[in-house]
């Protein structure tokens, strides 16, 4: 693991992005029905706008706001999912569009190596306040450099109705594939961390599943589908959980029901004892942003205390700040479990970093469950 | 009638002989082009490349058309793509003609307007939102189940979301309205004295029916028909959210290539697998799709 060292100041050796720029031309090539209009910011690029590529929990008006007012700036924001979206996003872009990206932290040493994130000055991030654990993560630091900071992570869990699911049996990691709740079960759709959670059930360790291991993972899987009543985004699982279709939802954790739970208390989550499969989402500057500076204050609003408690509880979703000084109140803590944190952290896993071979036979095997 | 008929078919010619009326031709044929027929190219060139190592290589390989065909749970998600479009366009159909004929013929001229307006006040409403309001009605908690059970009718929540049913009553929603309005369009045009012609030469209301209504409301049943296939085949959000992934159909798998791995090339053949069978359907309804008639 990497060692962090806070000295530096100011943004580092601002170059200009360079080397192969291979996916980004794929994406060029294949992203012709996006239109120039809906990928660029909407507002004209004023000397005091700031355009960010985020997660929908970037554009809170709770969040932004504060900004906006202390350095009298106008935040534009496009939201966007997955990696792949955004790199297409910026190929259709014109170069310094954009000033800030919000991507999954994983995915930061591929986003880096094509020469669009700016290297980050170590004392841009308050270090010391971010979980040991994320700050150390295998992402964070790319050849000793930093290209992105950890804001907010949480787990790939158990979401579930405490007025039916014994907690107990959440927390034992199997009750995907308990019998009590047969019919019963929703699935968060995203084959990648569903996948790597079934092989945590079976005792392999997410970051070591390889190729060869997708054969009993597949069985493993597709002994689930008999107790699955539906596979669906977040929101048609919250959808079936709410209105109880389902008692548990596999993948889920606190990002799915903690902004419900303030209204529906018998909904919580958690993760399994023997470990959870954790997110996180990393904040950088793209290299061809004109606005630098503007960029690095706006990443350290985000890692403040007011702006990681902001950040955490967005209406979009809630889910832990990389930091814990965020400003949250007792009843929010609550929510998001922070004093399990520690243990949590302790005994969950990073996520799987797969070839694209090993990728789409995954994806294969995760189409065949749901026509199964 | 006939010289009705000539001079509307001469005015016509003389219409497309103008300069101005092949220039006004332009606009639309150019925009085909640019954003139907390159694209489809396109796609058609990406479905032989590769996705491979984080890239696309332009290779020319069946690779990707022999993966698809090779692999069961595809195949079988083109025929749930089917097998749930011809359900939805059959039940369709069955409930929109009754309610088009009682609308064109039973229904005094001055309710016409407002009933039909009624009957397609669901268009008004964003199409995620009605299939979210659908799962409201059908969830285990849901207004059909919590009636059942507080009267006694069953003990435990029917499983209503979530399945084939589901998807095929959220289409069934909305494709009933617009069938009714093109077999509606197709009935008004029936000039009235053909009925009171057929009821004079001793046909029964049912021959009258059989032999004179029906066949002339054909154009308006195809047209709204293949309309009601090609949008329910190519439909992503209702079997998501109706459906629940209880099975997967094709424009799911689609977006599972997209979205999940940027897999192009193998949308790409999906989608060409699509429009082939859509092509097949289009040939199939042919023959009665007079879009005149509407």
């Amino acid at each position: 693991m990497l060692n962090i060292t806070p000295a530096r100041v100011g943004i580092a050796t601002p170059e200009s992005s360079c080397g192969s720029l291979s996916r980004r031309s794929f994406l060029g090539s294949t992203a012709a029905g996006l239109t120039a209009s809906s990928l660029t910011p909407s507002l004209a690029f004023a000397a005091q706008e700031l355009n960010i590529l985020v997660w929908c929990d970037h554009a809170d008006t709770k969040l932004l706001l504060p900004f906006e007012e202390k350095y009298g700036v106008k935040v534009n924001s496009k939201v966007y999912e997955g990696t792949g979206t955004a790199l297409s996003i910026l190929e259709q872009s014109a170069p310094g569009d954009w000033d800030v990206l919000v991507v999954d932290a994983p995915d930061v040493p591929q986003v880096a190596s094509l020469g669009i994130l700016e290297e980050l000055s170590e004392d841009i991030a308050p270090w010391g306040d971010i979980f040991p654990r994320l700050a150390d993560a295998p992402w964070t630091r790319i050849d000793g450099k930093v290209y992105a900071i950890p804001e907010k992570f949480g787990y790939y869990g158990f979401c579930y109705n405490k007025n039916v699911v014994d907690p107990a049996d959440a927390r034992r990691g199997d009750i995907a594939w308990n019998s009590k709740y047969k019919g019963r079960i929703g699935v968060y759709d995203y084959y990648f961390p569903v996948m790597q959670m079934v092989g945590l059930s079976i005792g392999k360790t997410p970051s070591e599943i390889t190729y060869d291991d997708l054969g009993i993972i597949r069985e493993r899987l597709l002994e689930m589908r008999p107790n699955v009543r539906t596979v669906g985004d977040i929101v048609s699982v919250q959808n079936a959980l709410v209105t109880g279709s389902v008692d548990v939802i596999v993948g889920g954790a606190e990002f799915t029901v903690s902004n419900l739970i303030p209204t529906n208390p018998h909904l919580d989550w958690v993760i399994a004892d023997s470990g959870g499969l954790i997110w996180n989402q990393g904040i950088g500057i793209l290299a061809d942003s004109s606005r630098k500076e503007l960029a690095a204050d706006f990443l350290r609003w985000i890692l403040s205390p007011a702006g990681q408690g902001s950040l955490a509880t967005s209406e979009c979703f809630w889910a832990m700040p990389a930091s814990r000084a965020a400003s949250l109140s007792a009843d929010q803590k609550a929510i998001l479990r922070w004093d399990e944190q520690e243990n949590f952290l302790a005994s969950s896993h990073f996520s799987l970093l797969p070839e694209p071979d090993m990728d789409f036979e995954m994806l294969d095997i995760w189409t065949e469950f749901l026509q199964s | 009638m006939l010289a009705a008929d000539d001079a509307s078919s001469s005015r016509g010619g003389l219409l497309r002989n103008l300069p101005i009326a092949r220039l006004a031709l332009y606009p639309a044929l150019a925009y085909s082009f640019l954003f139907f027929v390159v694209p489809f190219l396109v796609m058609f060139c990406v479905s032989f490349w590769q996705r491979t190592r984080g890239r696309m290589e332009a290779t020319w390989v069946l690779d990707n058309y022999t993966r698809f065909f090779s692999r069961d749970y595809l195949v079988d998600a083109l025929y749930n793509s089917a097998e749930v479009t011809v359900f939805t366009t059959i039940i369709s159909v069955m409930i929109a003609y009754p309610l088009a004929y009682i609308l064109a013929f039973r229904v005094p001229q001055k309710w016409q307007k407002l009933i039909l307006l009624t009957t397609v006040l669901p268009f008004w409403t964003a199409y995620v939102v009605r299939s979210y309001s659908w799962l409201l009605v059908l969830a285990d908690n849901g207004i059909i189940n919590s009636a059942l059970v507080r009267v006694g009718l069953v003990a435990e929540p029917l499983t209503l979301a979530y399945t084939r049913g589901a998807t095929v009553l959220g289409f069934v929603h909305f494709f009933t309205m617009l069938l009714t309005l093109t077999i509606y369009s197709s009935l008004i045009q029936i000039p009235r004295n053909f009925k009171q012609a057929a009821s004079d030469l001793g046909a029964s209301p049912l021959q009258t029916f059989l032999h004179v209504t029906l066949p002339l409301s054909v154009p308006g049943v195809a047209v709204g028909a293949f309309l009601t296939f090609v949008i329910t085949i190519g439909d992503y959000i209702t079997p998501q959210i109706l459906g629940g992934n209880s099975e997967v159909l094709i424009p799911q798998a689609i977006i599972l290539q997209v979205q999940r791995s940027a897999n192009f090339p193998m949308a790409a053949v999906m989608s060409l697998v699509l429009m082939v069978l859509v092509t097949c359907v289009y040939l199939l309804f042919n023959r009665h799709l007079k879009m005149d008639r509407l």
